[in-house]
């Protein structure tokens, strides 16, 4: 407490213009600007791998597998700064057993659950499931175990199964498209329906969510893919490399698009509360918006794979620049969601100051245990690579 | 390994995981009945909202001294901590300079009284402006909270269900005036309650209480012979952010167009 208080005086000596007294604290920290980043980087590695399976791009095939554990690890972590962050976290179910209809947020457990149990687990599980009978034959000790109960006691291995279960994982594949959608536009309507605060406030927001979660899932696999295929010492398909980059590219102009078009909306219509806004994107969201997102986050990776799809350098030169690309992108993506979840906090809704935000290394809150959110979902991923290797399966759907 | 046999592996297969689901949904269907068991005063239908009072404030600008004797005597009596970034009400002084500069201040909510800063030569207009929660009709904090742990009282009081709240902070992102905060002892959201414990054994808010001039006017709205009504009647009154669309409660005379 005596820290907390401590902490709220530095931000009082910090404020600039007038701000409302309770406002000087800022609610939603580290944590929330995890969450949406987290929840992103899901749905938009579920997108890559449905643009194999759903839209045909059969090019993407080595990816589909690891996109979807990629989702499936970043899944499971996605609501753990959430509850970690609320005052009372034993209450968190209420969400679930007494939801508030009205609320945007909390018809967020029953979007996660959807997306979880109905449209990942079981996509994953349809894809593996003849697998998971072949592997328990031929495996010991705990592998054999997990594989036998995780068949569900299903061990068919005739053709005829094998397309039952091809079926059913494209009709959820095909469901889990605006699901997916539904997952990360819902989290940017969180945000896009406060009407209290002008700089979330817009009705694009959850489109720019989307879009933008799909540049880092995109991002995200493409960088997974080449670690893993480095180590594993395996050739990179580069054809599937530069495809992935090329979606990106597309996906990135769209982002950068709506994000502009966003942000030249409220310079046209300049309302009431432009003014504290133009002062904000110029002053206190300088390096972050500007220089983080803008210009590290979006024009330098439009400008390198741009230039790939006219002129191909080397395969060595391509694989650096896109690992370069990716990590880029998926800084500026986290910015993005800094921009969104800090900014919209440090304007005061008297439109006449901001507080400033001062984060802390230690605690629930802070640096270290973001990192440890953001580093958690990568050692899951690590351990789905093992459980079930996609490299290692028997069977591919058609 | 027959066709048929497949089949009566994946029917059964079915039929287990219907089993589960199904015994999800009946446990959240019987849920709402535990209710029975532990009987909550629940909102009696048959209570007719017009024999009960709409509470509502009125908040005279011209009258307010800034002597921030409302924001002391609210902490007092709510047990709001007493570090500077809690308040359930708190005056701000607005400040129009002669150059056109609006300079507004409240520190420590104007507990203490408040001071002007700035040279008498300098100012074109100087006036103090008293807030607090505004009741709203269509509260956007209400509209928020995702269980339902912030609510509008049958007489029209914003309050929150300190045993239910998760303490999410969704509330105080939506609210637009600023009136609502975290409790850092209860962990739950919090703001002001017209001192509901008051108002409902026919006392006055303490902040009301303790204006000396007679800037907020407590009374029922629907109660045509109140002082509040009066007020209502006699001025040309305004609300907050009016262009938000939330219908608050209490109401301003003299609101000058700087105030936010």
């Amino acid at each position: 407490m005596e820290e907390h208080y401590r902490h709220l005086y530095e931000a009082l000596s910090q404020v600039d213009g007038y701000i409302y007294p309770n406002e000087i604290d800022l609610h939603w920290g580290l944590m929330i600007v995890l969450y949406p980043y987290i929840t992103g980087l899901v749905a938009g590695a579920f997108i890559l791998a449905s643009l194999e399976r759903v839209f045909n791009v059969k090019v993407l095939k080595p990816t589909y597998g690891l996109a979807l554990l990629t989702a499936l690890a970043f899944l499971f972590v996605a609501t753990l700064p959430l509850v970690s962050h609320l005052q009372h976290p034993l209450r968190a179910y209420e969400i679930l057993m007494t939801p508030n209809p009205t609320s945007a947020m909390a018809i967020f457990g029953f979007v996660y659950l959807w997306y979880l149990m109905v449209v990942l687990l079981l996509e994953i599980w349809f894809d593996y499931r003849l697998d998971f009978v072949l592997w328990s034959k031929k495996s010991t000790g705990f592998k054999k175990y997990f594989y036998k109960i995780i068949t569900l006691g299903i061990h068919d291995t005739d053709e005829k199964s094998a397309k039952i279960d091809d079926k059913l994982g494209y009709f959820i594949t095909v469901l889990g498209i605006p699901s997916a959608f539904l997952l990360h536009g819902y989290v940017g309507f969180i945000f896009g329906s406060i009407k209290a605060n002008p700089w979330w406030s817009s009705v694009l927001m959850p489109v720019i969510f989307l879009f933008s979660a799909m540049v880092s899932g995109i991002a995200l696999v493409m960088i997974i893919y080449m670690v893993v295929s480095w180590i594993r010492k395996v050739k990179i398909d580069m054809p599937c490399l530069d495809t992935i980059a090329k979606y990106l590219f597309y996906i990135l102009i769209i982002d950068f698009t709506l994000e502009s078009l966003d942000q030249i909306h409220r310079i046209y219509e300049a309302e009431e509360s432009f003014d504290i806004i133009k002062v904000l994107v110029s002053g206190k969201l300088n390096i972050t918006l500007l220089v983080m997102q803008v210009i590290l986050g979006t024009i330098i990776p439009l400008i390198i794979i741009g230039i790939f799809q006219i002129y191909k350098p080397s395969e060595k030169i391509r694989k650096a620049a896109y690992f370069f690309v990716g990590i880029i992108v998926l800084i500026g993506i986290f910015f993005m969601r800094w921009n969104v979840v800090i900014g919209g906090q440090l304007l005061s809704k008297s439109l006449s100051g901001f507080t400033s935000f001062n984060a802390v290394y230690s605690g629930m809150e802070g640096y270290l245990m973001a990192a440890v959110w953001l580093i958690l979902p990568l050692f899951i991923l690590t351990f789905l690579l093992w459980l079930m290797p996609p490299w290692k399966k028997v069977t591919t759907h058609e | 390994m027959g066709p048929k046999r497949i089949e009566n592996k994946r029917r059964k297969f079915f039929q287990t995981s219907a089993a589960l689901i199904g015994g999800t949904l009946l446990y959240s269907l019987i849920k709402p009945f535990e209710a029975l068991a532990q009987p909550k005063e629940e909102e009696d239908p048959k209570i007719d909202k017009a024999d009960l009072p709409l509470w509502g404030m009125g908040v005279d600008i011209e009258k307010c001294i800034g002597c921030g004797k409302c924001a002391e005597a609210c902490k007092i009596e709510n047990n709001v901590p007493i570090e500077p970034f809690y308040f359930r009400t708190w005056v701000e002084q607005y400040t129009v300079k002669k150059n056109g500069e609006v300079k507004i201040e409240s520190p420590n909510g104007g507990i203490g009284g408040l001071k002007q800063s700035v040279p008498d030569e300098d100012i074109f207009k100087s006036f103090l402006v008293p807030k607090l929660c505004n009741h709203c009709t269509k509260a956007p904090c209400v509209q928020a909270c995702p269980v339902g742990a912030t609510y509008i009282s049958p007489d029209g009081v914003v309050l929150v269900d300190e045993t239910y709240c998760i303490g999410c902070s969704y509330c105080i992102q939506a609210c637009p005036y600023g009136a609502r905060f975290m409790n850092p002892v209860t962990k739950v959201a919090d703001k002001c309650t017209f001192c509901y414990h008051r108002i409902t054994k026919g006392l006055q808010p303490a902040c009301v209480e303790a204006c000396p001039t007679d800037a907020r006017i407590f009374g029922d709205l629907r109660d045509k012979e109140t002082d509040l009504v009066t007020f209502l009647q006699e001025n040309p009154t305004e609300v907050l952010k009016p262009h938000l669309n939330t219908h608050c409660r209490v109401f301003y005379n003299g609101l000058s167009s700087e105030v936010r």
